[in-house]
Formats: C-alpha cells, structure tokens, sequence
C-alpha cells in the first residue's frame, strides 16, 4: 500500500530542502515499521514528528543519521539524502554522518565528565580541535547557543550530571552543537522536563533554526504547534499528513490527523 | 462529529457551548419579532419590554464568552474543535448585535407611535420579514452544520440591501413633499438602516459557519447592495440619484 500522504498543496515557498526521504520502508525483522514514507526536511526549518506511540515517528527520525544501525534486525530500505548525497552510501562514513546530523534525546544523558569535557569531547574525537584555546572558545560559544553560558560559565569543572534536568538538557544540546553539525534531530527533548525547563528549550530551539536545521519528535502537540514549521503525522507506519503547521493544526485534511490532534482518536 | 473525544467532559462542553449559541440565538429571533411587532402595531408597551429584555442577550453573550475562554485555557483545542470555540465567539457577538438593533428599533417605535403614521412605513414588515427569514436560515445551518444552508442566507442579503435602497429613495422623496413627515420619516430610516444591519450580521454568521465547517474563509466576496452612501435625490427631479 503506497502511502497517500496529504501534502499541502503550496506549502508556500518553500526553502531549501536539507534532508529528503523518497520511499522509505523500515522493517523490524519481519515486521514493517515504516510504509513508503517521502518527506523533505526544509533547511533552517524546524519539522515536527507527531503520532501515537508505535506509530514510526522516532524510527524514522533514526534513520535520518542511521542509529537504527545499531539495531541488528532493522533494515532500512528507500532513499535518504542530506544535501543531495545518499546516507545509506556504503562508501559514507557514518560517524562522519552523525557530526553532521546530531542527536538530542529524551533522557539528558551528559558524560559523568565535567561541563567542560562533555562539550570537548566531540570536537576532540573528531579532530575538530585539540588546542586549548580553540576549544575554551567552542565550549563557551556552544553553551552560549544552548543559553547555559550564564549559568554554569563559573563552574566548568564541576560534573555536567550535577546540574538539574533542564540545564542538563539543554548541556547536551550544547554537546550536539559543538561538533557544529547542519541538522540537530529531537526524540522528546522536553518529555522529562518542567514547564520552565521546557519553555527555555523552545526558546532555544526557535533560535536554533538560525543555523541549524531541526527534525524533532514530540508528543506534545502544543509542543509541536508551538516551535516547528512544518508538521508531519504518522500513523501505523504511515506518513498521513505533512503541511505547514498552522494549517495542520487548524484545518487538518486527513480524518485521522482530525481525530489524533482533537483527541478522538480511538 | 465523526466520533466522540477520549475525554468526555470535553464533548459536554462543547456541547454545551454550542446550545448557548442556539439559545440565544432563539432569543435574539423573538427580539427582533417582537421589535418588528411593536412597530407595525404602534405598540409602546411590547416596545418597553423589549428594550429591557436586551439585558438577558447581553447576559448571554458574557457567558458563552466565559465558557469559550474556559475552553481555549483548559482543552487548548485544536482543528474542529479550536473553530467550533472560536465560532462560538463570533457568532455570540453577532447575536449580541443584533439585541443590539431590536432594542433599537423598539425604541423608534415608541417615537413612531407618538406621531401620525406616514406611508414609508408599510414598506418595514417585508424588511423586517426578510431578516427574520436570514437570522432563521443562519441559525438553523448553524445548528446541523448545514454549509449549503448558510450560503444561501448569505446570498439573500442582498435582497435585503434592495429593499433599503428603494426604502431610502421612497423616503428621501416624502420628506421633500411636506416637512411635517421629517421626523417619521427619519426614525423609519433609521428603522430600516437597523434592520438592514441585521442583515449584514446574519452574513457575518454565514460567513463564520462557512469557516467553521470548511476551515477555511468564502473565497468569494458577497455582493454589497446598499448603495443608499452615495445616494442623492434632488427636489426638482425627485427622482434619480
């Protein structure tokens, strides 16, 4: 079954596309996960991932930096690019990949190192930099980014797992953009977060798209409605809707996406 | 709706909400009935009563508004659901106009019951008939979500525009013949600008279930008929504009 995603039919000029999926089908083993799925990830743009549990959003946020390698009974079958060059390149060096396309994930999972060492660990191991001073200035300019400079610029040394969920949060977002990467990509950055850690995680995120692009998943539909500009809904492996997030969320054309984002949803 | 919310006090509020619309909209019908009544039957005591029932239309729209903003705060609705509380806003506000108007014309009837009947005045049921027929046609498609419903009041508005424009001019002319008719005629126009209004807001209504149902504004835009702004009528031709 060939997915029928509704598609916004402007979705009015539209950037550059960063990232595109053509026919993407993930399977578990023998069980199907994804269904042909095609999105494009507009650069500088933040893209929402929004669908009831099980439904192939983080699957397919995986397979935009191949973690789903890491799994031994995934398959990944399709077309994804990043600026037009194919991920799934044997010849590609996937860790190479992941500097380019960074991860943020639902638990804050900082190194038992310092704040210090956790930013300069990936611009040391990929080489970006090993000279002290280069590296004060990405530490500084990346806590910055992630508007944690303020609060721990005093404390360096001190372990990143010292700091509250939130500052943790967003130390590993500091940690994702160290490496300078184009897209960031968010499984549930704000699910174990308060309102005020979450609401300093929009801000940032809102001011992330400056630079970077951003894929994120939530199941926060406020969340959704809230930072991104795209917005595409998945269910039962499928892609339904994709379309500008104002219009998702106000005129959805899919029954389903209607029944998910009111609450009907059976 | 195609199906019920996992939360079911969610669909008891809306539910509730849009039975306030329907409520008041029955009493801003009876409004505007009992308005047109007084006129045509130079009614002054139905006028008074009229007048002082607008207090419960406004007491209406205050609680619709109450419970729409409770809504939005404590559902944070989306899709159909976000249009039905934001409908239910506009339309409150419609109705509330509309007391507005009926009041206003119970009042022109009382001056009008004062002064000896002029003939313009016979042209005023058929207006009022016809924007009663709207309010109706409006709240009816309101209530079943009837797109094709609403559309149709929508269009007849202008028939209502029409009937005001030739009122004006019928008017403009009687006043010229003898001075003495200025004053009847001058609450009659007023009358008929009120009922003309009513009109306009039975298509803001129209208007606002074409968003709510479809999701999206009238492409098109209504024909405007009143033209009486730019109207002239010169006592020597006492005719065209």
């Amino acid at each position: 079954m060939s997915a029928q995603t509704v598609d916004a039919e402007p979705m009015a000029a539209v950037g550059q596309a960063k990232m595109t999926a053509r026919d993407v089908d993930v399977y578990y083993g023998e069980k199907r996960a994804l269904h042909s799925v095609d999105c494009d990830v507009i650069e500088n743009e933040v893209l929402s991932l929004i669908g009831p549990s099980g439904c192939g959003k983080s699957t397919f946020l995986r397979c935009l930096n191949r973690m789903n390698d890491t799994i031994d009974i995934c398959r990944v079958e399709g077309n994804i690019t990043l600026d037009s060059q194919d991920i799934y390149d044997k010849e590609l060096d996937v860790v190479q990949l992941r500097a380019r396309v960074g991860m943020v994930f639902q638990k804050p999972n900082p190194f038992p190192k310092s704040i210090y060492d956790n930013i300069a660990y990936g611009p040391r191991i990929h080489g970006v930099s090993s000279h002290k001073d280069d590296l004060d200035g990405i530490v500084q300019r990346s806590l910055e980014g992630a508007g944690l400079w303020q609060e721990v610029k005093d404390r360096l040394a001190e372990p990143g797992t010292g700091l509250s969920g939130g500052q943790q949060q967003r130390l590993c977002i500091a940690r994702a953009i160290a490496v300078s990467p184009e897209v960031i990509l968010m499984d549930e950055p704000c699910s174990a977060l308060d309102p005020i850690a979450t609401a300093h995680i929009e801000e940032l995120i809102d001011e992330l798209r400056q630079n970077f692009t951003i894929v994120i998943v939530t199941h926060n539909m406020q969340q959704a409605a809230r930072v991104s500009q795209k917005t595409a809904f998945f269910h039962l492996g499928e892609l339904v809707e994709h379309n500008l997030t104002g219009e998702l969320f106000t005129n959805p054309k899919d029954e389903r996406t209607q029944g998910y984002i009111t609450g009907r949803y059976g | 709706m195609p199906q019920d919310h996992i939360v079911r006090s969610f669909d008891q509020e809306l539910v509730a909400l849009k039975r306030s619309i329907i409520q008041m909209g029955g009493l801003a019908e009876s409004q505007l009935e009992s308005a047109m009544q007084c006129i045509v039957r130079r009614d002054v005591q139905l006028a008074g009563k009229v007048v002082q029932a607008d207090e419960r239309l406004d007491a209406c729209e205050t609680e619709v508004d109450a419970g729409a903003v409770r809504l939005l705060a404590l559902r944070q609705p989306m899709a159909t659901d976000l249009r039905e509380v934001v409908a239910a806003l506009k339309i409150a506000a419609d109705l509330e106009r509309i007391g507005d108007y009926s009041a206003n014309l119970a009042k022109r009837a009382i001056a009008l019951a004062q002064v000896p009947a002029v003939r313009p005045v016979n042209a005023i049921p058929r207006m009022g008939r016809l924007a009663q027929e709207l309010i109706k046609e409006v709240l009816d498609a309101y209530s079943d979500l009837d797109l094709e419903r609403a559309l149709a009041a929508w269009r007849r508005d202008e028939e209502l525009d029409d009937l005001y424009n030739s009122l004006f001019r019928e008017t403009l002319t009687y006043m010229m013949e003898d001075p003495r008719n200025i004053t009847p005629c001058t609450h009659i126009l007023f009358i008929a600008k009120n009922i003309e209004r009513v009109g306009d807001h039975a298509t803001n209504i129209a208007e606002t279930i074409h968003f709510l149902v479809a999701g999206q504004p009238i492409a098109r835009t209504r024909p405007k008929g009143d033209t009486s702004s730019f109207a002239v009528v010169s006592p020597e031709s006492s005719q065209e504009t």
